[in-house]
């Protein structure tokens, strides 16, 4: 910034990169460049695209939003130390200190859970008592948690493994998985927007979303012991899960986050919290970037979906209702896009409209599983 | 010559058409729609929706084209009105479009840019031609494209005009036009044109249960037709060259131009019983080469050949040869009667003078069951805390397998008697641990809609079922009662001093309580005592008489076994129990609705594969049209459009500044330009 403002020259974004940037990217391509020896010959040839790709994108992801530079390189290594106090056997968990406390998948959910609540009372202490120390706490935790629900899915991956070779997935297969990623893309949607925005009030209403996906993880773990690795079904075998999942993910998270933007804004247009909360111009605009982004990772996740379907049921669209409520929720935000270039629908319509769409989102997510029958086999209650 | 309201009509539609509030309806009208199809199971045959629904609902869902509501007249019809509106779209903006990537707008006078929001002035000092420069620099170095309109004096100052981004107007027409191309590749692929086929009567479903080769051309498809989505079941060592296009009151049969051979179909299992994998290798012979290759379908890995896919999409029986037993449920007779069956034949079965059909309709090897606690009871009592301090230090991997486990082979068949009638059995072929005990279980149906309901036969010691039908047997022969009741008295009134009248009396009412029995069960038994029994007493009667026909039958059991050379059972709970279940299991057998149980002896399994085959020569359109998509909207949402204009007067500088999005990233844009401007100017 320093230097648009002396020769008011912008500069490349290449060239903007600094020593850091570059060491993270090799430490990467490093890191991919070794998995990729370990494990290349147990891969397809999709496999290996797909983690040429994903070193691409981290990178990419690292150089762009530079707080990732951080977090996914102690992903990485607290990860692997609790690997390895495995020692290759399951039994681990129950006895090395460290996987029982903290890097057992199951321990590590548990405190990527308790965080996440944590912090989202810390955002709503941080509101009322307008001090920005406590919301700054807030957001640390908030990334604790992350890390923690990271490093959790890592170490649940290669727990699956120990079960039984054949046994083995990427922990993207079923409703409680996927209940963590959604907490941990939703969360990281947020602080980015925190960051950008430089405001972290919005935490008091997108916190909540998170902890109530956590209470459902406790429920389902507590309630229905759903948290045990099961074999993946004949459908799920497949790489396509490994990019259609996340990529539908990042649309659930998105469009959450900007559902409980939308309600942030409901309230302050009717005066509540009006003086805690950033103007309605930021609430707006945090809402449109959030359902952009979402509603692109949305098409390409039904894109691949299809695609996906095409090989696994021999029919990209088979008006499943899991499918066909994946186009309801498209067409919903489709709408919402087109009603806000629509001069006069602007406003309260458009955060309402979006405080709805979260329910069609959620009946998408969960409903469809809990009450409607179909294709889609992965998660029943 | 146009008629001005002719004119002023087509104009209004054109409008109407290209709206945006139009559009935004179109979208939420067709996502409502969408709904109908979930909620509503789709393409069942009539018959269920018929059950569901009543005769009144069924027709006016059916006028409504709700069973296959995304194939409905009213749905499509939605659809085309989408598609022309995004075309009307297109047409419209895209001449617009391409003039904001090619214009630079330079002709924008003085009072229009004054009129803008984001706008601001500057005094400058140098001369006109050394202030554009100093601009046009800045722009550059700012990533901007630009145009200089030189200055005609003082009426036609000088005009830099910038841009950058335009690319987004590039996106707009992207995204629509794949959204176009997407919808038309579906049509291609959907069966809109078998529909119209239909409408036009060139086809016809068929409804007849028919071998494929006697269904008559009209409801026939060559292997010319451009696309299909069709099923075919194969038993292993069977071939087939037609799949079915499954519509919901029929189907038509698709000619295949190849011969597919099932050579075997494999089920593969985790080491907890799950299904791990399905798989059939298969033959493909080419009806015109004569060739013929081999290779194996299986789940996400389907096999093309001659533009056509070949999916491994469901399994089931084939045709498993089983040998029964069939009990006489009703009759004297101890021994079974073989009988041999196949799945999906029929075969005839005598009972005296009636006359039954024996249709064999399933055969399942495994059965994998939660016979146990569910998980849900399992879970351990205890607060929060202790639970929580459970799930710590676990590695997710003790699934609750011990749970589920294989409870053998199930059959299913149904009995139609001459009327026709019939009723469905669901049987398991081993004996079944229910609460500490052995059943051999079956289960009955009177119509496809109703749940089983099961009848648990007890195992004798050896685990079979030959003890229960034994003491079936001795019950329902008469001749036996009078033995069974002497036994019966004799036990209940030892010793040589009683009274020989009564000891006749007890004789004579026990035999009476077995034939009431034998005749209908517990139902008899109660109209016999409401009719006999004096109101007040008649429940001390049931009571004693549900005694007596216990411990008779008890006697009945040990008869039964005496005649076949067994030793007497102890009298203790276990035998009590036995008892009272076969009483229980003869009571049942009056609601059986067949006289007959088959019991499963042995079996060769024969299972057949489920594929599913495709032609969809839209799906390249469906593909294309989608990258096109994706592309499109990311240019429209991450390249944003701005231009800038600085016009140079003597003196003063104007910045005008506009965007096609208004967000706030670009009012912070502006104001960053209008600070760096103020400092390149005044220096
Ligand atoms: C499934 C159907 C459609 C999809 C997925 C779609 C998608 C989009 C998207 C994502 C945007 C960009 C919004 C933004 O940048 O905030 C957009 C803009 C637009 N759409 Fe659509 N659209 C659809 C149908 C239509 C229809 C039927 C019309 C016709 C009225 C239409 C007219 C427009 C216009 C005029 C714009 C603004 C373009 C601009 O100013 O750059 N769209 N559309």
């Amino acid at each position: 910034m320093e230097a648009v403002q002396h020769d008011y020259q912008r500069i490349s974004f290449l060239r903007s990169l600094g020593r850091s940037d570059w060491a993270y990217a090799a430490l990467l391509v490093v890191g991919s460049g070794y998995a990729f020896q370990l494990y290349g010959d147990y891969m397809d040839v999709y496999e290996k695209g797909i983690l040429l790709l994903t070193a691409a994108m981290f990178v990419g992801l690292g150089w762009f939003w530079k707080p990732m530079r951080i977090l996914l390189p102690v992903v990485a290594l607290l990860s692997l130390f609790g690997i390895s106090q495995y020692h290759g056997e399951l039994a681990r968990a129950g006895q090395s200190f460290w996987l029982k406390y903290l890097f057992a998948s199951q321990s590590a959910i548990m405190w990527m859970s308790a965080l996440y609540v944590m912090a989202t009372g810390g955002y709503w202490f941080g509101l009322a008592l307008r001090s920005d120390f406590t919301n700054r706490v807030s957001a640390g935790i908030t990334w604790s948690a992350t890390a923690m629900g990271l490093i959790g899915l890592m170490v649940r991956w290669y727990e699956s493994y120990l079960i039984g070779a054949d046994v083995g997935h990427i922990p993207l297969s079923n409703l409680y998985e996927v209940f963590i990623l959604f907490s941990i893309i939703t969360a990281l949607l947020y602080l980015y927007y925190e960051q950008h925005y430089h405001n972290r009030q919005m935490g008091a209403f997108v916190l909540p979303v998170i902890s109530a996906a956590v209470a459902f993880l406790l429920w389902y773990t507590f309630g229905r012991e759903a948290q045990h690795i099961q074999p993946l079904v004949p459908a799920l075998q497949s790489y396509w899960m490994k990019i259609h999942v996340p990529a539908n993910f990042v649309g659930y998270g998105a469009f959450s986050l900007a559902a409980m933007v939308g309600v942030a804004y409901l309230l302050k247009s009717k005066g509540f919290l009006a003086s805690r909360l950033p103007e309605l111009e930021v609430l707006d605009d945090v809402m449109y970037k959030a359902i952009a982004i979402g509603f692109a990772f949305f098409t390409i996740a039904t894109i691949l979906g299809a695609m996906w379907a095409a090989e696994a049921w021999g029919g990209y669209w088979s008006w499943d209702p899991k499918e066909t409520w994946a186009l309801i929720v498209w067409l919903n935000y489709a709408a919402w896009l087109h009603i806000r270039l629509v001069r006069g629908l602007r406003g309260a319509m458009l955060a309402w409209w979006a405080v709805v769409g979260l329910i069609v989102t959620v009946f998408a997510f969960l409903g469809v599983n809990m009450f409607l029958s179909g294709l889609h086999s992965y998660g029943t209650l | 010559m146009q008629t001005p309201s002719h004119t002023s009509f087509s104009r209004a539609v054109y409008e109407l058409l290209s709206s945006m509030r139009l559009a935004i309806s179109l979208l939420t009208v067709l996502a409502i729609a969408s709904i109908i199809g979930t909620v509503l199971k789709q393409n069942e045959p009539y018959s269920n929706y018929m059950i569901e629904l009543g005769p009144f609902w069924f027709k006016a869902f059916a006028a409504l084209g709700l069973y296959d509501v995304y194939h409905a007249g009213w749905f499509l019809a939605i659809l085309v009105f989408l598609i022309l509106s995004i075309g009307f779209c297109i047409y419209r903006q895209t001449p617009l479009m391409l003039r904001e990537i090619r214009s630079f707008r330079e002709h924008a006078t003085e009072a229009s840019l004054r009129g803008f929001v984001h706008q601001a002035a500057y005094p400058v000092a140098t001369e006109e031609a050394a202030t554009v420069q100093r601009l046009t620099g800045y722009l550059a170095g700012q990533g901007f494209r630009f145009k200089v309109r030189t200055g005609g004096g003082e009426a036609q100052p000088a005009l830099v005009a910038a841009k950058t981004g335009s690319m987004t107007r590039l996106g707009y027409i992207l995204t629509h036009a794949a959204i176009v191309i997407i919808c038309l590749g579906g049509l291609i692929d959907g069966n809109v044109p078998l529909k119209v086929q239909e409408l036009l009567g060139y086809k016809k479903t068929e409804s007849r249960d028919l071998p494929s080769d006697k269904v008559p051309a009209i409801s026939r498809l060559t292997p010319a037709n451009l696309s299909f989505r069709g099923s075919v079941s194969i038993p292993e060592a069977g071939t087939a060259d037609v799949v079915y296009l499954n519509l919901a009151d029929g189907y038509l049969i698709q000619d295949l131009p190849f011969q597919i051979g099932l050579k075997k179909f494999r089920i593969e299992h985790y080491a907890t019983g799950q299904p791990k994998s399905f798989e059939s290798d298969i033959v493909i012979s080419d009806r015109d080469s004569k060739k013929a290759f081999e290779g194996t379908v299986s789940v996400n890995h389907p096999i093309i050949y001659k533009g056509i896919a070949i999916y491994q999409a469901s399994f089931g029986d084939g045709g498993s040869r089983l040998t029964m037993s069939g009990w006489n449920l009703l009759s004297p007779v101890a021994k079974p009667f073989p009988f041999k069956g196949e799945v999906n034949q029929s075969s005839r079965l005598a009972n005296g003078d009636a006359q039954y059909t024996v249709e064999i309709t399933d055969f399942k090897m495994f059965n994998v069951q939660d016979t146990e606690e569910r998980a849900e009871d399992a879970v351990e009592p205890g607060g929060f805390w202790q639970k929580a301090s459970r799930i710590m230090g676990d590695a997710a991997s003790s699934a609750p397998q011990k749970h589920v486990h294989n409870v053998g082979p199930s059959y299913q068949y149904k009995i139609r008697d001459a009327q026709g009638q019939a009723r469905e059995y669901h049987n398991f072929m081993l004996p079944m641990q229910i609460d500490g005990r052995s059943y051999l279980v079956s289960g009955m149906r009177a119509a496809p809609n109703e749940p089983f309901r099961y009848v648990r036969f007890p195992a004798d010691e050896n685990g079979g079922v030959e003890g229960y039908m034994r003491l079936r047997a001795t019950l329902f022969d008469k001749a036996s009662h009078p033995e069974i009741a002497r036994r019966f008295a004799a036990g209940a009134m030892p010793g040589t001093t009683v009274n020989e009248a009564l000891r006749a009396k007890l004789i004579d009412s026990t035999g009476k309580v077995l034939e009431i029995f034998a005749r209908g069960g517990f139902e008899e038994l109660a109209k016999f005592i409401e009719s006999a029994v004096a109101k007040a007493e008649q429940e001390k009667a049931a009571e004693t008489y549900l005694k007596v026909l216990e411990r008779a039958l008890f006697e009945a059991n040990q008869l039964a076994r005496e005649r076949a050379g067994l030793k007497p059972l102890p009298a203790d709970a276990s035998t009590a129990q036995f008892v009272r279940e076969s009483l229980n299991a003869i009571n049942d057998s009056f609601y059986y609705g067949s006289p007959v149980y088959l019991q499963l002896k042995n079996y060769e399994e024969v299972l057949s594969s489920g594929l599913q085959l495709t032609r969809s020569p839209g799906k390249n359109l469906v593909y294309g049209g989608s990258v096109l998509l994706v592309l499109g909207l990311f240019a429209m949402f991450y390249i944003r459009e701005r231009r800038i204009w600085l016009l140079v007067k003597p003196g003063e500088v104007l910045f005008a500044m506009s965007s096609n999005r208004k967000t706030l990233d670009f009012e912070n844009e502006f104001n960053q330009h209008k600070q760096n401007l103020a400092g390149l100017l005044k220096g």
